[in-house]
């Protein structure tokens, strides 16, 4: 167990060493989240009330493009060289590995979250009535979204045209995530009166068992 | 050390290895050779547990390899066409990294890292580049620097000189001579074979997927095999 | 063709195919014929109400949904005998069932929205639970068959799908929670026979659809699977003779000429 979690340290600082060098995330997935936002003001409304009505949702469809495209980032650096064959070679657990990617995934996503909530605050004109169950549902939905995109991000890798595969096999995926986080978020924004904690309980349940199939279904994913 | 029989490999429903015979002791040094496409390369990564074996023994490190592949992973170094580092990375972080990877202790790594990478020639100026403005022949060193980091009881090597300039090349032919003088046991695959020649007297050729000629340099004598072909025509 | 086989035809298989075809026609002369519409009388008033000639949709809608269901559970336990067992027979078995099956489920979409329309006075309606769950299982088994139709190694791809197919179904309560917390209302009759007064004669004709459809399913089954199973053989086939075709290949290969010199080593 402690070796498992030592293992996984060493993939999760390794991919976000990686990330502070080469900045993908911060150059090109941020802004194009932040694009995305923009775009629904565009295509939806100019008026304020119709946005901040629309908030919640909006912000989660952007968090799902966004983190699309993370997870690609995060599978493609070890097609790049083969380094995935090279993880094999060295004999680490691939629950380890599964742990690392995914960590790195869910700490790139939450800076995510925090830029686009600045986003619908100030272009949407949102306002936080639950600072505490919108930043416990805005982690909770970025594990249940690291950890199942991780799983699905393997799964694609290998596989011919994976770069189109990935969004079909895992958006659906993810439905009840995008619902229940939009919900909780609604009930932290104020936008409409539902219980957000009930839901916060739905995405927990999602989160833990899609860490935990993904530890446990790594390994088939990237053996041959 | 490595003893395969009637050992098939498949690439997709491809059989790159048609049944194998082979047998390798321990700090012997074998080098494969063949035309392309004749499982060079899928000898070496079946070897490395890489590769399910789809018929046949094979049993490397006294592992079966058909039941277990991952135990054998950590006493193995396979050097294959890619050099496995990351590209925005320095060369010391990958070989830090591999080697932590491979199990290894921060301490054990400490005391290791200098004498290998000195042996392949990386100095500290190389050692602080980002992968990404590395030329191909330093990636390779890079690469084979982290595995010698790992002491592995098995070298897999899959044309290691390839790509590399004269001290490349003394500098791999001296990481398989102190490997083989620590107990290790090494497989080279090329198809030049001028260029290895000197390393060992024993040359298994392979075609098509199986060994057609198994032949120590030097007494003359052909070993093993009951293979058609024998010993390709001089 | 590896066991001599051509076609996924046999005797049995076209026995069965004439008996759906006659299901068939006798389900639409029960559905659309005999029996009655859905005309009440409204107690007070005396008008008439209900749901007329849609009501008939229930024959084939209903029997339709349940298969879907029975398919892609169907696919999710072959697929955990798959990762368990390693046959090749319940691979082809999850592939076909998840074909059948995605099927089912479109043509349950397309006629539950037909029925909608007059009935509900809409084609689609947002927050019904059962209309959402089924249209999220529509949308994970078509990246199913994606999956299913990428050039990769066989066996990684068959492992990956049932992968694929059992989140699918673990994802399925969770999706009939979220949707059913989302809006809480469902346009659905919480029990539609009894609500509609059933009859000797609708009964028979719900039951009869349960049958055909069964038929149906299983004619589709039976030729998909086969189909599924002179594939792997092909495979399987193939492997066999590019074997001894490279063991040929190799006597006739000039090993010397083909790595240059080396041959010196005699």
């Amino acid at each position: 167990m402690r070796e498992l979690l030592i293992d996984a340290r060493l993939i999760a600082i390794k991919d976000l060493r990686i990330e502070a060098r080469s900045r993908v995330l911060l150059n090109q997935v941020a802004p194009f989240a932040l694009l995305v936002l923009v775009l629904f003001g565009f295509a939806l409304d100019a008026d304020q009330r119709t946005l901040r009505s629309f908030a919640p949702g909006l912000f989660w469809v952007a968090v799902l493009l966004a983190a699309l495209l993370a997870v690609q980032r995060s599978t493609s650096l070890e097609r790049a060289d083969d380094a995935q064959t090279g993880l094999r070679l060295s004999g680490m657990a691939p629950s380890s590995v599964f742990l690392g990617k995914a960590a790195a995934v869910f700490l790139q996503l939450a800076v995510l979250e925090v830029l686009l909530t600045i986003g619908i605050v100030v272009l949407y004109g949102s306002q936080v009535d639950d600072p505490v169950l919108l930043i416990l549902t805005a982690a909770t939905a970025a594990v249940a979204v690291a950890a199942t995109g991780t799983l699905y991000g393997a799964l694609a890798s290998g596989l011919g045209a994976r770069e189109t595969l990935l969004p079909i096999l895992l958006l659906p995926v993810l439905a009840p995530v995008l619902i229940g986080a939009t919900r909780s978020f609604d009930d932290a924004l104020g936008t409409a009166a539902v219980d957000g904690w009930a839901w916060l309980g739905l995405l927990a349940v999602f989160g833990l068992v899609a860490t935990a199939l993904g530890a446990l279904a790594h390994g088939a994913m990237i053996e041959n | 050390m490595v003893e395969l029989r009637g050992a098939v490999a498949l690439l997709g429903n491809f059989p790159a290895l048609a049944g194998i015979d082979l047998s390798i002791d321990a700090t012997e040094i074998v080098l494969i050779q063949g035309p392309n496409g004749a499982g060079k390369t899928t000898l070496l990564q079946l070897c490395a547990g890489l590769l399910r074996p789809a018929g046949g023994d094979v049993v490397v490190l006294g592992h079966d390899l058909a039941r277990e592949r991952r135990a054998v992973r950590r006493q193995v170094a396979l050097l294959g066409h890619s050099t496995c580092l990351y590209g925005d990375l320095t060369a010391a972080e990958n070989i830090t990294f591999w080697a932590k990877a491979a199990g290894l202790t921060g301490t054990d790594v400490h005391s290791r890292f200098a004498s290998a990478a000195e042996l392949m020639g990386l100095d500290q100026r190389l050692l602080a580049r980002t992968v990404n403005v590395l030329s191909a022949g330093q990636r390779r060193r890079t690469s084979i620097a982290a595995l010698a980091v790992r002491r592995p009881e098995l070298w897999l090597l899959d044309e290691p000189h390839a790509g590399l300039d004269q001290a490349g090349r003394d500098a791999v032919d001296s990481i398989i001579t102190d490997a083989v003088g620590a107990g290790a046991t090494v497989l080279v695959s090329s198809h030049e074979l001028d260029r290895v020649r000197s390393l060992s007297p024993r040359v298994v050729t392979i075609a098509a997927g199986m060994v057609v000629a198994d032949s120590v340099h030097n007494s003359h004598t052909t070993r093993g095999s009951g293979e058609p072909g024998g010993a390709p025509n001089a | 063709m590896a066991d001599g086989r051509t076609s996924t035809g046999s005797s049995g298989s076209r026995l069965l195919g004439v008996i759906t075809l006659v299901g068939l026609a006798s389900l639409l002369l029960f559905a659309f014929v005999l029996t009655e519409p859905d005309v009440r009388l409204h107690p007070t008033t005396g008008e008439k109400f209900g749901q007329f000639d849609a009501v008939r949709l229930i024959y084939l809608h209903v029997p339709m949904a349940v298969l879907t269901y029975a398919a892609f559970l169907t696919c999710a336990a072959s697929s955990a005998f798959y990762l368990v067992r390693r046959g090749a027979w319940w691979d082809v078995t999850a592939h076909a069932s998840a074909e059948v099956g995605t099927v089912f489920c479109g043509l349950v979409l397309v006629t539950g929205s037909i029925w909608g329309r007059p009935v509900w006075n809409t084609w689609w309606e947002w927050g019904d639970v059962r209309l959402m769950t089924t249209l999220v299982l529509f949308l994970l088994f078509t990246g199913y068959l994606a999956l299913r139709r990428t050039a990769a190694d066989p066996q990684r791809q068959a492992r990956r799908a049932a992968a694929v197919a059992l989140i699918a179904v673990l994802d399925i309560p969770l999706i009939n929670r979220s949707v059913e917390w989302w809006e809480n209302r469902t346009l659905h009759q919480q029990s539609t026979l009894a609500e509609l007064k059933i009859e000797d004669l609708t009964l028979f004709t719900l039951m009869l659809g349960f049958l055909v459809f069964g038929l149906v399913f299983a004619w589709l089954m039976l030729h998909r699977f086969r189909v599924g199973w002179l594939e792997q053989a092909q495979a399987r086939h193939d492997v066999t003779l590019a074997i001894a075709e490279r063991q040929a290949e190799m006597e006739t290969l000039d090993v010397g000429a083909a790595i240059g010199e080396s041959g010196g080593e005699k």
